[in-house]
């Protein structure tokens, strides 16, 4: 076990080092410039941007800058951000807690939503329970965030007028109205990450259970006089929710990328808002920043997703 | 107009027989900037007006909190450093300068105990010198006091270039010495005749030196303070998340009495310009909305939610249609569009009057802009209610036929005009955003009627605002015929504007397509004038040069203005503010109120 992990930490540094190189090509290549606004303001002279970046060394060969920012990225030194002037794992570090909890709280409701509803329709298949819930499950993985974003800021925000569509990182009160007030911002985002998820995964854990429950030793179980749940729970999903890990783990980096847009809409201060605001203003090392970030965590959960299985399925030996 | 007429119209307003609201009106009208007229004005030493915004609270505080949404969420927080204008407003919430200018275009004193004057001896005749008395008994908000010697700072860390601020222009020509601990001598170079620019508005706000000492030039990037604002102004700072809040509380302690009215501020950022508008004027979350660059038709339907109104403050931009005059189409010493070679068919008079007739601007305000752009005829500032009688537009296929029929351009076998073999046929091209796109197609209509084919092209915004030489769709570049974008011009001096005409700003490959001279329009007339109008301490005579630089652009055709492009605010239906177009919208946030 501790040499396996060993040898898949070891296996993941050239595929970082790789998707570094293609994300700085892709960036030295991209058009545009972060100091672009200096040039069409008249009060600003042409040597004021040229000294800039010469200053941040943008002028340089694209393989040097690469060198220049691993070697960095080596010492623990993220880069600075061209924009804002501050280093850039500052920007990151304020910005996560907001992403951590928005993501986290919507993959909660996703898994709340899937796991009994998945279950329960595939251990009743084509009763009106598994239609009503199939249906369902259509229409939500079907619509996209930024429409049931704008939707529920127009039905709930606009019209009702009971949720702020608003998303504060600093919220006044204190004690129990802060916890009130934390829910009332945080349910909109929340909800349309999670259902959305929830939908698709639904689907997912009704075909995966469904597959299972068929199975001679789920027969067996039932004969040897155990009762219904016991079999459910102990017998048939453990053994469905292998393929659901998967699944779930994979899926993990997609949805930071999905939150891009809910963050957006909401105005969530998360890393996805980060990313979008930095792309527009060309402020390539929070780019490069977040989107190495974003890299680590698809090789980090590949791993975690192949440790889980181990975990669900004894027979998995690591070697 | 005449210097001899702008005397008498500065005379009559001196006498009173003209009010100064109607003198400004007219000089902008004229294309000039309303801190040049009031600049005239105070040069003939006419009384200074009484700004017209009522400040009606009698204490300060009390006014709960003041939340302000901006879609362009502010970044920096160090004045000298903020280059776009959504950090330009949040530093002024903490920062001031000695000086600002109102929504009238005057000057009004911040941390200057008086505005300098020649009759106070502020001035110097020979335009070589102001000096600035400051005001006494302000206090930092760590409660150091402010005196000459953190002006002489400032100077000297924007001034110098390895602190890399982007004011390095203003302050690096210019020498600053401190006469006593509430004065300061500014000594230019040469004669100065625009002199309320260092230290005055948006590139004016004042650090203090007690913070920033030991963080000049080079290391000018590790200062917490660059983070942490500590200013003179109406608020003290808070929080700031880069790229999401900006949060500050009353300053008990301002140097105004009885400001500001709001407890705390706060500027949320993010977002996009639509749902910024709905959270102001329909749904009331936020008490104002910057830079609402939002359909009309959208805005008037979010208006009717009641909660917030559209604010739309003079001074801004304009879109503008520019006219190649070299040829786009060959390349001579590795560069097209050069200097060496003439547009063969636009460098025809008569072509680029026809083209400014098929040009319709009523259409495009109607249908496209609304509120957001005005129809103008002016290269220069042309608010609308401004409207000058001398200058107007024309939208004439008719006329234009007749123009290009009598200049010899004949209609081929495709409709398409055509002289000595050169057809009319010109390629458009402008950045992807959609009212670009349809003014693009109101215009190729117009011209197709006229016999004149025109290509749309359109060019991703990150491209062609960018000033990557090696490619080639910048529009500093400009390897098409024609070419439309909108050209900001808030500096109160137009000197800054207008060199954008001056033939040694052609934009060439030499220069990496830094000349600020896209159209590479040349005018030896237009030179001499603007020399002239560098050294010329008269501001009347100054004012008359512009306005000749102005008619010789205009009635050359070299820019073809297409709407007046105003900025456009939501405002909560209660809150009182007074926005200028000539400084920034926080330049007065002291003085911002909700009305009971």
């Amino acid at each position: 076990m501790g040499r396996y992990l060993l040898r898949r930490l070891l296996i993941a540094v050239p595929s970082l080092l790789g998707i570094s190189i293609v994300l700085f090509t892709v960036l030295a290549l991209a058009p545009g410039d972060p100091f672009g606004e200096l040039a069409s303001n008249p009060a600003v002279p042409p040597e004021v941007r040229l000294a800039l970046r010469a200053h941040f060394g943008m002028d340089d060969p694209v393989l040097e800058r690469y060198f220049r920012w691993l070697a960095a990225m080596l010492h623990g030194d993220w880069g600075f951000s061209f924009v804002s002037r501050v280093d850039v794992d500052t920007l990151i570090w304020q910005r996560l807690p907001a992403t951590l909890f928005v993501i986290g709280s919507s993959q909660i409701l996703a898994l709340l939503i899937a796991l009994p509803v998945g279950v329960y329709a595939a251990t009743r298949p084509y009763s009106l329970f598994d239609q009503v819930a199939n249906t369902l499950a259509f229409i939500g993985f079907s619509l996209p965030t930024f429409f049931t974003g704008l939707l529920f800021i127009l039905l709930f925000s606009i019209d009702l007028g009971w949720l702020p569509f608003v998303y504060r990182s600093d919220l006044s009160a204190t004690g129990f109205s802060w916890w009130w007030e934390e829910f009332r911002q945080a349910i909109m985002p929340v909800a349309v990450l999670g259902m959305f998820q929830g939908a698709s995964w639904t689907r997912y854990v009704r075909s995966a259970v469904l597959d299972v429950i068929r199975l001679d030793y789920v027969a067996t179980a039932r004969a040897k006089g155990l009762r219904e749940g016991r079999v459910v729970l102990k017998h048939v999903v453990r053994n469905a929710l292998i393929p659901v890990v998967t699944l779930v783990a994979l899926q993990m980096p997609t949805i930071f990328g999905g939150a891009i847009i809910t963050e957006q809409i909401f105005r969530v201060p998360g890393i996805g808002s980060l990313l979008i605001s930095s792309i527009l203003a060309n402020d390539t090392p929070v780019i490069m920043a977040v989107t190495f970030v974003f890299a680590c965590l698809v090789v980090l959960f590949n791993l975690i997703a192949d440790l889980l299985y181990g975990w669900l399925d004894p027979r998995i030996a690591y070697r | 107009m005449q210097e001899q007429t702008l005397r008498a119209l500065v005379a009559r307003v001196k006498d009173g027989t003209m009010s100064r609201r109607a003198f400004t009106r007219q000089m902008v009208a004229l294309g000039l900037t309303a801190p040049m007229a009031w600049l005239m004005l105070h040069h003939a030493g006419v009384a200074a007006a009484e700004s017209k915004f009522e400040y009606k609270p009698t204490k300060a505080g009390g006014g709960g909190p003041l939340k302000m949404l901006f879609w362009q969420a502010p970044t920096l927080l160090n004045p000298h450093f903020a280059v776009g204008t959504k950090d330009q407003e949040a530093s002024r919430i903490f920062y001031e300068p000695l000086a600002g200018w109102d929504p009238d275009g005057n000057l009004v004193a911040f941390l200057a105990a008086e505005l300098p004057s020649i009759e106070n001896g502020g001035l110097a005749k020979d335009g070589m010198s102001v000096t600035w008395k400051l005001k006494q008994g302000v206090k930092w908000h760590d409660g150091q006091p402010f005196t000459a010697d953190d002006v002489v700072f400032n100077w000297e860390y924007a001034g110098d270039p390895a602190t890399a601020s982007y004011d390095v222009a203003t302050y690096k020509d210019i020498k600053v010495e401190k006469l006593d601990d509430h004065a300061v001598k500014v000594s230019f170079k040469k004669p100065t005749p625009f002199w309320p620019d260092p230290f005055v508005g948006v590139r004016g706000m004042l650090i203090p030196k007690h913070l920033f000492a030991d963080y000049s030039g080079a290391k000018s990037r590790d200062a917490p303070a660059n983070l942490k604002p500590v200013g003179t102004g109406p608020f003290k700072f808070v929080d700031f998340k880069p790229g999401d809040l900006v949060t500050g509380e009353r300053n008990a302690a301002y140097h105004v009495k009885n400001r500001p009215y709001f407890d705390t501020i706060e500027m949320k950022g993010g977002g996009d310009a639509v749902s910024a508008a709905r959270a102001v004027l329909q749904s009331g979350e936020y008490d104002y909305a910057w830079n609402l660059q939002v359909e009309d038709e959208i805005l008037k339907k979010l208006e009717d939610g009641g909660k917030g109104q559209v604010v739309i403050v003079d001074g801004g931009s304009i879109e503008q249609i520019q006219l190649n005059f070299t040829d786009p189409w060959t390349e001579i010493d590795g560069e097209r569009a050069s200097i060496k070679s003439k547009h063969p068919t636009l460098s025809d008079k008569a072509v680029r009057d026809a083209l400014n007739l098929l040009v319709d601007r009523g259409s495009v305000q109607k249908y496209i802009y609304g509120r957001t752009g005005v129809a103008t005829a002016n290269f220069l500032n042309n608010p609308p209610r401004f409207c000058s009688k001398t200058t107007k537009w024309e939208f004439n296929v008719d006329k234009a036929n007749q123009i290009l029929d009598a200049a010899g351009w004949k209609r081929g076998s495709d409709g398409v005009r055509e002289k000595d073999g050169k057809k009319l046929k010109y390629v458009f091209q402008t950045s992807i955003n959609e009212p670009r796109q349809k003014t693009q197609a109101i215009v190729k209509q117009a011209c197709q009627k006229a016999g004149i084919d025109v290509e749309l092209k359109s060019v991703t915004s990150s491209v062609f605002f960018s000033s990557d030489v090696g490619n080639s769709d910048t529009y500093p570049h400009f390897y098409c015929d024609l070419q439309m974008y909108t050209t900001t011009m808030t500096e109160p001096d137009p000197a800054l504007f207008m060199n954008q005409f001056a033939s040694w700003e052609v934009a060439t490959k030499d220069n990496k397509w830094q000349g600020r001279d896209i159209t590479r329009w040349r005018n030896e007339e237009y030179d001499k004038a603007y020399r002239a109008a560098e050294g010329e301490l008269d501001p009347v005579k100054r004012a008359a040069l512009f306005i000749k630089m102005n008619d010789l652009v205009i009635g050359d055709v070299a820019v073809i203005p297409v709407v007046y492009r105003p900025n456009v605010r939501g405002v909560e239906r209660k809150l009182k503010l007074p926005l200028s177009g000539w400084d920034n919208d926080m330049f007065l946030v002291s003085d911002w109120y909700r009305e009971t």
